[in-house]
């Protein structure tokens, strides 16, 4: 197992004129370890929709206020993101999955959280708070042998989601 | 994030630019169904875009279901590599009607 190290934090009001800094945060993060634009969007992108899941339906949707808690760590292959908040508990196996319509709005932001990382699980609280996301992306490898293994593939990520109710 | 409306003769030209999320999709979102209320074929240019996130699709997709209710063109125009990369992951790329060049995308609104 590789060892987190933390590189930043960041508590923000759960509403999504924090988002823009949790974005900047982030890409700071990516850039001050060589990632490319490419895969620093797709962190980016993925943080955002978790981020927003919880102020759409964790705090806006239950018509109650809380923090959002960013904490970006680094591993010897990749970033660690967790997104902690104070809204109602998901538990351990996240929102229901549901089946992604193309055609229609909803479900879009959990899948978009599952397939531009490589590792998306809710986890132990950490304290003083009611839900932890954890999202892992590993770094693109280097070299002439290098492919984008730094998402995961379709075929990896059957399972798509509602957002959480 | 910036929202503008202009006119390409009968054809309503909704120009995104910057960072559309859920702070300021609505705005996406209003400016697409105004423009269909006027009964006119709408061209979304989103040359400009350098970050969408699922609420901005949400927009685009709302103004896609109406103007097919509507039958109603609706075309997206000048798709930013960082919009496209959204669509394809959601697998909307297939479900809009993407045009790559912006004349081209109000010629064949105008159709």
């Amino acid at each position: 197992m590789t060892s987190e190290q933390v590189i930043a934090e960041l508590i923000v009001p759960g509403r999504a004129g924090s988002l823009r800094l949790i974005r900047a945060l982030l890409r700071e993060a990516a850039m001050a370890h060589g990632a490319d634009p490419d895969w620093t969007h797709d962190l980016v992108l993925a943080v955002d929709e978790a981020c927003q899941n919880v102020i759409r339906h964790g705090y806006h949707g239950k018509m109650v206020s809380g923090d959002i808690h960013v904490q970006v760590s680094s591993d010897s292959a990749g970033l660690v993101i967790r997104v902690s908040d104070d809204a109602a508990g998901v538990g351990p196996e996240g929102p229901t999955p549901l089946p992604l319509d193309p055609s229609r709005p909803g479900g879009l932001g959990l899948h978009l959280m599952r397939s531009l990382t490589n590792e998306c699980q809710w986890e132990t609280p950490r304290a003083g708070r009611r839900n932890t996301l954890r999202l892992r992306k590993v770094f693109k490898p280097t070299g002439p042998e290098a492919t984008d293994s730094g998402t995961r593939s379709d075929a990896e990520n059957s399972s798509s989601g509602e957002n959480r109710k | 994030m910036t929202v503008s409306i202009g006119e390409r003769g009968s054809i309503q030209v909704v120009v995104l630019a910057g960072e559309i999320d859920l702070q300021n999709s609505g705005e996406v979102r209003d400016a697409v169904l105004r423009c269909l209320q006027r009964k006119r074929p709408v061209v979304v240019d989103m040359g400009g875009i350098t970050y969408i996130d699922s609420s901005g699709v949400a927009s685009l997709v709302e103004g896609f279901q109406v103007a097919r209710t509507m039958g109603m063109a609706f075309i997206l125009a000048a798709v930013s590599p960082a919009a496209m990369r959204v669509l394809r992951l959601a697998r909307l790329d297939r479900v809009f009607v993407i045009v790559a060049d912006l004349d081209a995308a109000v010629e064949s609104a105008d159709r």
